[in-house]
């Protein structure tokens, strides 16, 4: 029997994402990222004796944006309390978080199990809370602490424990991070740390509806590495398990190098935070007609976007996903669509045609360079006209390629890029029954295989002619007069 | 040692007559402060800086374009932060550490050209009612130099009262302005919490805090109070509510004031003496026209419990960034992280530093939360609500100060509750957020002042200011 297969696993995620206020959550500093050392800091985020924390107010406003995107309540009153631990990061010796009264209640996202399965994962809360310093332990020296990131904005969103495989805990976190970045909230950064992720792991046998004792896994500092954490804390588990023992409660660290969860000394983690209302800050009120405006405010979904573009442009579900999966590329594939003339935009073949550009050549070209698609070289006008000349015959497919790459390095308009390097396709019948005469004519024993009926050598013309035009004749009317010329010579 | 005390309306006469200058005031304070040393008022000394401020002012003065405190010399509880000047707290762990930037109160008392004139000394972290907790050694009281002169602010108190400066800025978490001042016979003023910003005030206890004025009269007590009072936004906490013109309450004219009695306040552990000095007053204000009226706080038993609870709750987590990582004192040869901390505080604090930081802790952890912080948060929301309903029916309350006169060293530091106790008439105040003024009433049998304090309305200042200034001439 797979034993495996007997157990059902109950994964909970706490997601940390960083937001993207220009200044920290208690402090006019700066949140920039990669800044030297202990430079963006002032006395309030150093923690220095006498000072208090003054809250950012985009804060609430960003937030307020997740919960109502996440189908949450917002609290009308919410309240700051402290995190009490003693860390060199941690300056004051304790965080401003949120505990017994978070602003965001209950909600929930779905995912896409597969193209006809969708699931709702529950979300327990949101809320607000300020980042720790860097610790760079590992070197010489000492211990260095650098504290530009200490007070920088996060929220943390607790999943319910609805999750019940690494890959559905895959699909949560990409949409959360679909969901964050459509919102502009947060740049989705795993690796850089703006995106951090702790799950909450247990197994029961199949049919259970006890929950079994969960561990903590954490340092997950990647979408693969979230997967695979969790298929190796659950197999390990389960085979516990097998082994007649128990899980005991714990925490353990994600070990990428070594591909194994390894639990924390029990010392390091017996924290009792000690959470208690911070008297230094007010209670966040959020009025009616403010929840009432960030909601009117809130971008077009990505699920809902994706279900559009099948439904209105009859994109293929693949293409719709692969679109909609950041908003830059789905902002962008719609813009240039909307760059086609009104007639041409309404038809469902453009919007595949300009689908299959972004999806093989801009999104290829974004991979490799790795620019965002903000800076693309061939902004979304320039994509369209591109579509424009092809379709009006000035072009053909192929010339567009190299019509594209050259946009890509020069920034110029396609016809600019056409007109520059005279790519325009030779479209005229009777210039190119010349060219085809000259090319049968210099080419007599592969014109008396054909003759002799091998059809496989038409091919071997096109290629010349090709050649002879430096690939701009018209390649239906090159097939056209090549048969009608290759014709006469059999009879 | 009790020197004459000057008055700032005094030392605007004398300078308008061109009998002094700022200067020649802020030296005559400096030798002061000299000749008495011994009572150990001050942990820091501006004699050169406090001399270039005061002639910058002259300059202003003879310019016509002096500030609202010119010629008022004002001293700091050490435990305010100046830019570029040590804040100890009174604390070893603090010996050396120099603030970077100013407090808010200190900011605004400068730009209205007061003469800051030291830091003084005082309890460590605030945590104490006889100055007996510093790391620098007690402040003497100058009435009876053998005894204690309140705390913790008393270095502040004893600036003021023993003639070093006109006025003094203390904070008050318990009581910690007006029992000293009861104590030094002189005027102590807690503002309504949210008067007075906060920032730059190293916290013991953040929602109990508040920074006021020592000084000899109600009057100057009001002037010093006029200029630090009002919204901050460095203090979340601070209040959006208008400052009103304090002086123009001082009328003297307190018929038909309606002023409450608690039935609890003359009841047991209250000193004979202080009781007839009290009940006198109540005589003098009744001659005077005001309306004595009994009333009642009836959750006042529980307050010291309450206090004791959630300040060193807050406390515990406010003297948490005291590590020895990154300013103050850090124990010499530690082996690893958790050896830093424990030496480095075990070091710095001292013992009623850390038997509150251990009683905070206590009632913060889990488990033990929801029996003693949670619950005193409701008692204080009773407490709170007492003084409401009171409000409704009386136009400001009249307490003790304390249950006693000023005690002898060593009287009651082995015994901290006996030393908590001494609150008992204070901390009310403060649980509730209202504001609270001490003015001599009396002296007991050896000479020792005894103090009276009304406590107000939120932001109801003038009313406590105008009965307690009034009280000074019946």
């Amino acid at each position: 029997m797979n034993t495996k297969s007997s157990y059902e696993p109950v994964i909970g995620l706490e997601v940390h994402a960083q937001l993207q206020t220009r200044s920290k959550a208690f402090c006019g500093c700066s949140t920039e990222f990669g800044g030297e050392p202990n430079t963006n800091v002032c006395p309030v985020c150093l923690g220095m004796p006498g000072t208090l924390p003054v809250l950012n107010i985009n804060l609430v406003e960003f937030i307020a944006r997740m919960g109502l995107a996440s189908g949450c309540s917002i609290a009308p009153k919410s309240v700051f309390a402290r995190k009490n631990y003693f860390y060199p990061d941690l300056p004051k010796g304790y965080q401003i978080s949120q505990y017994e009264e978070p602003i965001c209640g209950p909600g929930g996202v779905e995912i896409d199990l597969d193209e006809d399965r969708r699931k709702t994962i529950g979300i327990t809360r949101i809320h607000m809370e300020e980042d720790a310093g860097k610790s760079i332990h590992d070197i010489d020296v000492d211990t260095l602490v650098d504290l530009n990131r200490c007070g920088v904005p996060l929220i943390e969103i607790v999943s319910e424990p609805d999750i019940r495989s690494p890959h559905e805990a895959y699909l949560y976190l990409s949409r959360i991070r679909q969901i964050l970045t459509y919102l502009g909230i947060c740049d989705g950064n795993m690796e850089e740390g703006s995106l951090r992720c702790d799950a909450n792991v247990s197994v029961r046998p199949m049919g259970s509806t006890t929950l079994g004792t969960k561990t903590e896994v954490k340092n997950m500092n990647s979408f693969r590495n979230v997967e695979r954490a969790l298929e190796f804390e659950i197999n390990r588990q389960i085979a516990l398990i097998e082994d007649g023992g128990t899980v005991i409660q714990q925490t353990l660290l994600w070990d990428a190098n070594q591909n194994v969860a390894v639990a924390m000394r029990s010392k390091e983690e017996a924290h009792d935070y000690r959470y208690f209302p911070d008297p230094d800050l007010v209670p966040v009120l959020v009025d009616e007609e403010s929840i009432a405006r960030i909601r009117k405010a809130l971008p077009e979904l990505p699920a809902p976007r994706r279900d559009r573009f099948v439904k209105e442009l009859g994109l293929p579900r693949y293409d719709a996903d692969v679109l909609t999966a950041e908003k830059e590329i789905a902002d962008y594939f719609e813009a240039s669509l909307n760059a086609l003339p009104a007639d041409a935009r309404k038809r469902k073949e453009n919007a595949k045609a300009v689908s299959n550009w972004v999806m093989t050549d801009v999104l290829r070209v974004v991979a490799e360079k790795k620019t965002p698609i903000a800076e693309f070289p061939v902004p979304p006008p320039h994509l369209a006209a591109m579509l424009g000349l092809i379709h009006d015959g000035t072009i053909s497919g192929k010339i567009a390629k190299d019509v594209f790459e050259e946009m890509l390095a020069t920034r110029e308009h396609p016809k600019v890029v056409v007109e520059r390097k005279g790519l325009v396709q030779i479209s005229d019948v009777a210039a190119i029954e010349k060219i085809v005469e000259s090319v049968i004519a210099s080419n007599t024993p592969q014109v008396e295989k054909y003759v002799g009926g091998n059809e496989k050598v038409f091919a071997f013309f096109v290629g010349e002619t090709m050649r002879m035009t430096k690939g701009k004749a018209n390649p239906g009317i090159v097939n056209d007069v090549l048969r009608k010329k290759l014709s006469a010579r059999k009879r | 040692m009790v020197t004459k005390r000057t008055t700032l309306d005094e030392t605007r006469r004398a300078l308008e007559s061109g009998a002094t200058t700022v200067e020649g005031v802020t030296s005559g304070f400096l030798e002061t402060i000299e000749k008495g040393k011994r009572l150990n008022a001050f942990l820091s000394v501006f004699q050169r800086k406090a001399i270039e401020r005061a002639r910058d002012v002259d300059r202003k003065l003879a310019a016509g374009k002096a500030g609202r405190l010119a010629g008022m010399v004002i001293a700091v509880k050490d435990v305010i932060c100046m830019k570029g000047e040590r804040t100890t707290c009174g604390s070893k762990i603090l010996e050396n550490f120099v603030s970077l930037y100013d407090a808010t109160a200190v900011a605004r008392l400068q730009a209205e050209d007061a003469v800051i004139i030291g830091k003084t000394n005082m309890d460590e972290f605030a945590m104490g009612s006889s100055t007996e907790n510093s790391a620098y050694g007690p402040v003497l009281n100058p009435v009876d130099e053998s005894r204690v002169p309140g705390g913790s602010s008393g270095g502040s108190c004893v600036s003021v009262a023993a003639g070093m400066a006109h006025a003094a800025l203390g904070t008050d978490t318990g009581g910690s302005i007006r029992q000293p001042a009861s104590f030094c016979g002189i005027v102590g003023l807690k503002p309504t919490y949210g008067r007075v910003s906060r920032y730059g005030l190293v916290a013991l206890a953040s929602s109990f805090d508040q920074i006021g004025p020592f000084a000899g009269t109600v009057a100057d007590a009001a002037a010093v109070l006029q200029v630090i009072a009002g919204h901050d936004e460095l203090d979340s906490t601070s209040a959006r509510v208008p400052v009103p013109d304090y002086n123009a309450a001082l009328t003297k004219e307190i018929r038909g004031m309606h002023i409450g009695l608690p039935q609890e306040a003359l009841g047991t552990g209250l000193d004979p003496e202080v009781r007839q000095a009290v009940e006198q007053t109540l005589d003098r204000l009744r001659g005077a026209g005001a309306v004595v009226e009994e009333i009642t706080l009836p959750h006042s038993e529980y307050t010291i419990s309450t206090y004791y609870i959630l300040m060193t709750a807050e406390a515990s987590s406010n003297l948490a960034r005291f590590d020895g990582a990154r300013y103050g004192e850090r124990a010499p040869g530690v082996r690893d992280l958790a050896e830093m901390y424990t030496n480095s505080r075990t070091a710095g604090f001292g013992a009623e530093t850390k038997r509150r930081i251990m009683l905070g802790t206590y009632v913060l952890s889990a488990g033990y939360y929801d029996a003693y912080y949670r619950k005193a948060q409701k008692v204080r929301r009773l407490i709170q609500d007492d003084f409401f309903r009171a409000f409704t029916k009386v136009d400001c309350i009249l307490l003790p100060t304390s249950p006693t006169t000023a005690f002898r060293f060593g009287e009651k530091a082995d015994d901290p509750l006996q030393m908590y106790l001494s609150d008992v008439y204070t901390v009310s105040a403060n649980l509730a957020g209202v504001p609270a003024i001490s003015v001599p009433c009396g002296v007991d049998g050896k000479g020792l002042p005894i103090g009276v304090q009304f406590v107000g309305k939120q932001f109801d200042e003038p009313t406590i200011l105008k009965v307690a200034d009034a009280l000074g001439s019946l």
